[in-house]
């Protein structure tokens, strides 16, 4: 091994599968001097690599973990250490056959060849599997198994060859040094290395190694238990390492994985544990490898059974048992999504953590891409490190969500799915008031959201006939037929929703107004109490976030952007403040409250709290004013994002029980009704067409896609601007588009709702991508109570974004027929904003 | 042919083995537990030995009640039932130790058929004192051998093969005996799948040991100093070859 540099462009720490890849795509993009260092020996280190089971699954209902995998196979299968035995999800009760037939569709949309099973056919492939506990499966021929230490060992090679490399392995890394926010140099116990940048690519380690430079990397330590049963004689006769499809029985939460002569068995299905960073023995103390501790069997018994039921024969032929077995460690976070990006602490300390196998290559390829151009080809938004809050990163929500997420390994989720533990712990000055009203709460961005009103069951007594039940109760969970009743009285009354989980930013400082300019691509250089919506780009064009900006003075601004935005936004922003300091950005988030009031009736509600001015002459649509309210200094914003007359108030957080209850009696007299995220987030704004990022918005659509480009380009520079204008020279290559579904009744006669992420298909079943590969799906779906439709949002080409072309949409196995309603942004209900303006 | 097999939980240390603060045990936070490969050659033994002649086979520890997981591994190898002399987990020295499981075997055995033949291992992997086996038999008045490598019985006797330099040295001995045996004497077979559950599900025999006072008493364990390696790697694929001859001349293999 080469000796340890005194100097490198980026040391990456930790030599698995991740810190591997990235090193050879960085030498690709020109990178030179870089340095990787790993406690361990090569080419197995003993963290989480070297005990993968190494098969993947390309099928997910992610499309970012889908593109990471299917980019990772397609690199894989380039290095020649990829072979695709093919594997089977078995399901063993109705409920997993009907998610085996969503993951068709999840299939369908990202273009994975898949089909389902019968038993019987699914025996045909396995023969050792036992038909009566099945009712059958889902085929995926790609399923595959690699070589990752194999594959870390030609890039690095790769690397190595192109003379960009130098490998230090038994390196230690003991300090990582930081001067004034940035990162400077890693102090090993083989020497000190000065650097630009460090990547913390330890897995199980990353929080630990990233505590040296102060920062957090929010995973923990979990154990994911595996033995081999053999030797067995059937599998042995095929004289390779794997002959059979790998199985996994979802229901128990395991898979039976051939291995040579071998079964291995693993399990997600034992109870969550966990363990600390800074508690993993060494490699001297290791029984077998820090990350392959010892079996701790009690744990694994119930899974024994499981397994020997589905493959009786097979697991005990005489002569068979258990040779081994192991606690190995893998890395679990918050929310079950990878921890990537630059750390929000310390500027060029970046994660490229929680990865699996199935992700690795993928992740070396879009990291490298991240550090070198600033964005990456696959939109990473969801596993950006940054998405975290505070109360996101603290051991107990970590150690909380991880125990949870655990087992929702083969889970079935559902797509609004909430976690239930360590919840309660953000809340809006509001809470006890919505509390009062049965507010059912969600969770956006670390703060708990009313999604819907229980006391506003009453109001299904006078719009119920306008709303259609959800007969199956997949279509109905996490959802309530109250979400469309409050929609129906905001649009025929007013509705009040508290949108305390907004991120608020204030810009402030002389030169507040060219630093916004450069950031977004709306003009900023409006007059005092101006509203701006605006996209916020990439350098590529795509979208890094959309948000709302208000200048509140010549020198300062207010920026409102979603609260599951906000970490993004915040570190966006921070990270390109002018050096001069002519510019700062506070964050104000948890210092206001916001609540909306919208409706036909919100400015006579309003009228009867305020002396202002509210006529639509002295406060038209897009303007803000400072309002008094019952003694309250506010801030009112008149915008929608649910297309109504209304405004956005807010106030200073410690007022805001005072405002609620001042809106609140005011609106009696006119029916408000409390309204939440379900209209808000859902039904209000996508009658309205209006776009969500994360949703609609990624930085792999440009607005001209979005159709979010404005009539006019500013003069001023703005990141993404040249991309902008190339986009906006010829047509877009898809449109977003509102689609309404035409038909709900399923085969059974039953109707049925989708809940996003399906594919659209053309009326002949045939799958619909556009010229860059981009697979048309649905985005958002959700009820327009006002229009009485089911509505989907997806991107289609431009050659099906025309109004009136009928279209199909698959759900759990079956077509159903949809028609384009809108393929610009005005959406199906009010297009041309006469109740917003009024 | 009844046999009673005994074993000792041991913990299974990585390369370096890490002591607790008060130098008195070994930490085992991240360790698993195992027997000594000769304890596992004797479970192995006792299985075969009953599953051959017919008879019943038991497995005995003191220790822990977290001891149990052996004696379930045993089971699941196939001997027929357990009995767990528990201890509050403090190390006993090799007197008491025989002495407890001297007062067990005579419980066990005043209950119903006595033992023909009690099988232990060698020496245990940790303590290593190669006493507990030899103190059992002598309290009992039966005939031991220890290093045992094979095992022949027939009625009222059985012979049994130790190792010596030279090649074996046979022993006969009248039964009721008692042997140590030494890991080779046969390979042992991976706990089967079906014999796991059985294990978990099946009822284990606590007796309530007494501790025999007087003996020895441990006052701390030390680590040897480490001797310092050092890797030298001596070059990759074919063009390594001349180097590896080299060192192989210099060890006097070639």
């Amino acid at each position: 091994m080469s000796e340890l540099p005194e100097h490198a462009s980026v040391v990456v720490i930790g030599a698995g599968i991740v810190g591997n890849c990235l090193v050879g795509h960085l030498a690709d993009k020109g990178w030179t001097d870089i340095v990787l260092v790993d406690k361990g020996p090569l080419p197995d280190p003993g963290g989480s690599t070297g005990h993968a089971s190494n098969f993947i699954f390309p099928v997910d209902h992610s499309k970012e973990f889908a593109q990471l995998t299917l980019d990772s196979q397609r690199q894989y299968e380039e290095m020649g250490v990829q072979v695709s035995p093919g594997g089977i999800e078995v399901a063993r009760t109705e409920e997993r056959m009907e998610e085996l037939r969503r993951r068709m569709a999840s299939a369908k949309a990202w273009g994975v060849e898949a089909h389902l099973l019968t038993p019987d056919q699914v025996k045909e492939l396995v023969p050792f599997v036992e038909t009566d506990v099945i009712l059958g499966g889902f085929h995926t021929p790609s399923v595959s198994v690699v070589d990752s230490l194999q594959a870390g060992t030609i890039m690095r090679q790769r690397a190595l060859d192109k003379g960009a490399l130098s490998v230090s392995t038994w390196t230690e890394v003991e300090d990582i040094e930081v001067h004034e926010g940035r990162v400077t140099a890693v102090v090993t116990d083989k020497g000190r290395i000065t650097c630009d940048h460090v990547v913390v690519a330890c897995g199980v380690w990353s929080p630990r190694i990233a505590a040296m430079a102060g920062a957090t990397i929010p995973l923990t330590p979990a154990v994911h238990q595996m033995i081999d049963v053999g030797p067995i004689p059937q599998l042995e006769a095929t004289r390779a390492e794997i002959a059979f499809p790998i199985v996994r029985d979802m229901d128990t939460g395991m898979y039976e994985r051939q291995n040579g002569g071998d079964m291995e068995v693993g399990s997600y299905a034992h109870r969550p544990i966990l363990h600390m960073p800074d508690e993993i023995p060494s490699i001297a103390e290791s029984q077998l490898s820090p990350t392959q501790l010892p079996l701790t069997q009690e744990d694994f018994d119930p899974q024994m059974e499981d397994a020997l039921e589905l493959m009786p024969e097979l697991l005990d032929t005489p002569g068979a048992g258990v040779k081994h077995g192991i606690n190995g460690l893998l890395s679990l976070t918050p929310d079950g999504g990878a921890v990537l990006g630059e750390t929000i602490e310390v500027r060029g300390l970046w994660s490229a953590a929680a990865v699996w196998i199935k992700e690795g290559p993928g992740v070396g390829r879009a990291i490298a891409e991240w550090m070198t151009d600033g964005y990456s080809e696959i939109d990473l938004h969801g596993a950006d490190i940054a998405r975290f809050t505070p109360n996101q990163r603290t051991w107990q929500h970590i150690r909380a969500r991880a125990s949870e997420g655990f087992n929702k390994t083969y889970g079935i989720v559902h797509p609004r799915e909430q976690w239930e533990s360590n919840r309660g712990s953000r809340v809006s000055s509001f809470h006890a008031r919505t509390e009062a009203l049965g507010a059912v709460y969600f969770e956006a961005g670390g703060w708990e959201r009313p999604q819907w009103y229980e006391s506003n069951a009453s109001l299904l007594e006078e719009f119920g006939d306008r709303i259609p039940g959800r007969e199956h109760e997949w279509d109905a969970r996490w959802w309530s037929p109250i979400i469309n009743a409050e929609h129906l009285a905001m649009r025929e009354r007013a509705g009040i929703i508290d949108l305390t989980a907004f991120g608020i930013f204030e810009v402030s400082g002389p030169g507040a107004c060219d630093y916004l300019q450069r950031m977004v691509v709306a003009n900023v250089d409006r007059p005092v109490g101006r509203i701006m919506y605006t996209p916020v780009l990439t350098h590529n064009g795509g979208f890094r976030s959309d948000l709302t900006v208000v200048r509140l003075a010549w020198d300062r601004y207010r920026i409102i952007t979603g609260g599951a935005d906000w970490g993004r936004d915040r570190k966006w922003f921070t990270d390109h403040l002018p050096d001069d300091g002519s510019a700062h950005l506070a964050d104000l988030t948890s210092a206001w409250c916001t609540a909306g009031v919208w409706g036909p009736r919100a400015r006579d509600i309003l009228r009867s709290v305020t002396d202002h001015d509210l006529s639509n002459e002295a406060f038209g649509f897009g303007w803000a004013q400072q309002v008094e309210i019952a003694g309250i200094p506010t801030l009112m914003l008149r915008i929608s994002y649910v297309g109504d007359l209304g405004w956005e108030i807010h106030a200073p957080m410690e007022h805001g029980q005072k405002l609620w209850d001042t809106l609140w009696e005011a609106g009696q007299a006119h029916g408000m009704a409390a309204v939440g995220g379900g209209v808000y987030g859902t039904t209000g704004r996508i009658e309205k067409g209006y776009r969500l990022m994360g949703a609609e918005l990624d930085s792999e659509y440009n607005p001209v896609e979005a159709g979010l480009a404005f009539p006019k380009v500013k003069d001023a520079g703005f990141i993404g601007k040249e991309a902008y204008l190339r986009a906006r020279e010829s047509d877009p290559i898809a449109r977003m588009c509102s689609l309404t579904v035409e038909d709900h009744t399923s085969g059974s006669g039953m109707k049925r709702y989708m809940n996003g992420g399906e594919p659209i298909l053309t009326t002949d079943g045939g799958r619909i991508v556009d010229a860059h590969g981009r697979p048309s799906f649905v985005t958002t779906a959700g009820s327009g109570p006002s229009v009485g439709k089911h509505i989907l949002l997806a991107y289609l080409p431009s050659e099906h974004a025309v109004e009136g072309t009928e279209l199909l949409v698959e759900y759990m196995g079956e077509h159903y027929p949809v028609s384009v309603r809108s393929a610009s942004r005005n959406g199906v209900f009010d297009p041309t904003d006469d109740r917003m303006k009024a | 042919m009844n046999v009673l097999v005994c074993v000792k939980r041991v913990p299974s240390p990585g390369a370096k083995i890490v002591l607790t603060e008060d130098g008195t045990a070994i930490d085992t936070k991240h360790l698993g537990f195992t027997v000594s490969p000769h304890e596992e050659c004797a479970v192995e033994e006792a299985v075969r030995i009953v599953a051959k002649q017919g008879g019943s086979s038991t497995v005995l520890s003191l220790g822990p009640p977290a001891a149990e997981e052996q004696l379930r591994t045993a089971l699941s190898m196939g001997v027929d039932r357990a009995v767990l002399l528990p201890t509050d987990g403090d190390e006993w020295d090799p007197r008491a130790v025989a002495a407890a499981i001297t007062t067990a075997i005579r419980t066990l055995e005043g209950e119903g058929e006595p033992f023909d033949l009690v099988l232990f291992g060698n020496e245990s992997a940790d303590a290593g004192n190669f006493q507990v086996g030899i103190r059992v038999a002598y309290a009992l008045g039966r005939p031991v051998v220890s290093g045992v490598k094979a095992i022949e019985s027939s009625a009222g006797a059985a012979s049994f093969h130790r190792g010596v330099a030279d090649g074996f040295e046979v022993c006969e001995a009248p039964l009721p005996a008692v042997a140590a045996v030494k890991e080779g004497i046969n390979v042992p077979r991976y706990p089967a799948m079906r014999g796991r559950i059985m294990a978990a599900k099946a009822t284990i025999r606590h007796l309530e040991p007494e501790r025999r006072t007087n003996g020895l008493t441990m006052l701390r364990l030390r680590q040897p100093v480490q001797e310092e390696t050092e890797t030298v790697i001596l070059g990759s694929g074919a063009e390594a070859a001349p180097a590896v001859v080299k060192v192989m001349e210099q060890a006097g293999l070639l």
